[in-house]
């Protein structure tokens, strides 16, 4: 079977969930039910974007199948930047009130993070990996215990503010930033045309790369500012979704079995979208609201790392 | 031709490469001699811009490294490090098309498939064109990334141990290939090798180094002989004629 068909066959299965998802059981009420639908939609379909293809081109500049971008505690950041805000000014302050402002704050930071990160750790200890791996865990704690710290001091309804920001999810989408996320994903996928022909390139490693007359330096560092701006959209948006990445991106790999990045990239964002939907009617209508998006992603994701690093083991 | 001018190289407080001067002739064969740690790798990784150089310049065809767009460099110079594990599963002709990157910037003319099937024919690898890399042996794998080198088409190409883990018909068969690419071709070929054999049968020219430092250069002739190998490796070596290459007897 060719990408082709296969591509075919992934974009008909997703576009029969979301046809489901949007019009199962609508009723008389469709008026009232339509448009929220709607809005779950789309924050999916940008979360599986921002998700998919965040994690594709991580692994892609770290050549690493098992990292995702949550590895430089990325989403662990997005937290501390919510909880540092209400900290400071309150939660009545434009900051936590405006989304708009609140999101921009939250992406210099992210953006600006990256850089350092690049800066002080992706050049000097590129080849070392496990390195990276460490530092980035150990940021990721650090950021997460001083949230926790800060969470401790503030005042109750405070927390029930942050708390709500913490736990984002699908049945609880940030609706005012949806409007502002398809803009960001717009100009994201723009920016990366630029760079898109290089990742097959970079694949290759470091070594290769250069030799074959790509910026090396350069494009890393554009693309792992492209990184944190997708993690901090789709954070966000929908929340932290560990285990997704590494999910759709190892079985869009397997599924595929290609290195081809255009036809990955493709291939990624459709089983996230195929994810994140299916587990959303999964949630709806077998649980009953009972669990979270999150929690589900989370469990099947994480009983698939284990069957990763006990195949990565034996060296495939 | 490519000019290196008093380039150096410090890791920490180390040098491994020192005030290096050296001028590499165009459409030869120039091997890098000399023992372990002496900074033959380094110096080939400097001249094709994988690591920084320190100090000093390098020029190609005139053109400091430094100052030329990587892109353009990636047309005159290619190199191939000795280790080349890749964690991609590819075939060798997808292999061999990423050498035409430079020129198609991932999309393949016809023009690029021609250069790729003439370096898999170059290398002898039509039969295993559609294999994954994975599935071959050693020599082959080392072919197909000789292959890709090939098809990138530049008139400089820097090859680091090539025939490292291969063995005897297999590093004779390359080495053959590489003298067929500078008699045919009109390549300009810099090789680091180990085995001074090698060196001493199909080189044109010879660059000891020893503790980062070059000692000797000249052509084969004038640096295969037992001084030069003694001041450079340390070891008495005998060198005998046999069907009139000088072959070195080091193994006693």
């Amino acid at each position: 079977m060719g990408y082709r068909a296969k591509l075919s066959i992934l974009s008909a299965f997703a576009v029969l969930l979301i046809g489901i998802f949007l019009f199962m059981g609508l009723g008389s009420n469709w008026d009232y039910a339509l448009p929220r639908r709607t809005v779950k939609i789309l924050a999916i379909i940008i979360t599986s974007i921002a998700i998919g293809f965040s994690t594709l081109v991580f692994q892609t500049i770290t050549n690493n199948r098992i990292l995702t971008p949550n590895i430089l505690g990325l989403d662990s950041l997005y937290l501390l930047i919510q909880t540092f805000l209400v900290f400071l000014f309150g939660s009545t302050h434009v900051t936590m009130l405006n989304k708009n402002v609140n999101f921009a704050i939250s992406l210099c930071f992210m953006m600006l993070f990256a850089l350092i990160f690049y800066q002080l750790l992706f050049k000097r200890a590129g080849k070392d990996i496990y390195l990276l791996l460490l530092i980035g865990l150990i940021l990721g704690t650090f950021f997460g215990s001083l949230t926790s710290f800060m969470q401790v001091l503030i005042d109750p309804n405070e927390f029930l503010i942050v708390q709500d920001r913490m736990f984002a999810s699908i049945n609880n989408v940030n609706t005012d930033l949806l409007y502002l996320s398809i803009v960001g994903i717009f100009l994201v996928g723009l920016y990366t045309l630029k760079y898109a022909k290089y990742l097959d390139v970079l694949a290759l490693g470091r070594e290769h790369a250069v030799n074959l007359g790509v910026d090396f330096d350069l494009v890393v560092k554009r693309l792992l500012i492209i990184v944190a701006v997708l993690v901090s959209i789709s954070t966000a948006l929908t929340g932290p979704m560990t285990f997704l990445g590494l999910l759709v991106i190892n079985v869009a790999r397997e599924f595929f079995k290609t290195y081809k990045h255009s036809i990955l990239t493709a291939g990624t964002i459709l089983f996230a979208l195929i994810a994140l939907v299916g587990g959303q009617l999964l949630i709806e209508k077998v649980f009953t609201f009972s669990t979270t998006l999150s929690v589900v992603i989370n469990f099947i994701g994480g009983i698939y790392f284990i069957y990763l690093l006990l195949k990565e083991n034996r060296s495939w | 031709m490519v000019e290196v001018k008093n380039v150096s190289k410090k890791y920490g407080d180390k040098l491994v490469v020192e005030d290096v001067t050296l001028k590499i002739p165009k459409q030869k064969i120039t091997a890098f001699i000399g023992p372990n740690g002496a900074g033959k790798s380094t110096l080939l990784s400097m001249i094709s811009r994988l690591i920084k150089k320190d100090e000093g310049e390098i020029y190609i065809d005139g053109q400091e490294i430094g100052k030329c767009k990587s892109n353009d460099l990636a047309k005159k110079i290619s190199i191939l490090k000795q280790s080349n594990h890749l964690n991609l599963r590819l075939t060798v002709r997808e292999l061999v098309s990423f050498g035409r990157f430079p020129y198609s910037q991932g999309r393949l003319t016809k023009e690029d498939e021609r250069h790729v099937d003439e370096a898999i024919r170059y290398m002898g690898l039509e039969e295993i064109e559609h294999q994954f890399l994975d599935q071959l042996s050693g020599g082959q794998k080392q072919r197909a990334f000789i292959a890709m080198v090939i098809a990138q088409d530049t008139d400089y190409i820097l090859l680091d141990e090539p025939l490292n883990n291969l063995d005897m018909k297999h590093s004779v068969q390359i080495m053959k290939m590489l003298r067929k690419l500078v008699d045919e071709l009109g390549k300009t070929i810099v090789i680091v090798l180990h085995d001074i054999n090698f060196a001493s049968v199909y080189a044109d020219y010879i660059v000891a180094m020893k503790n980062g430092k070059m000692v000797h250069v000249g052509q084969t002739e004038q640096v295969i002989n037992h001084s030069t190998l003694k001041h450079v490796y340390d070891m008495d070596i005998n060198i005998q004629n046999i069907n009139n290459c000088k072959i070195c007897v080091y193994f006693s």
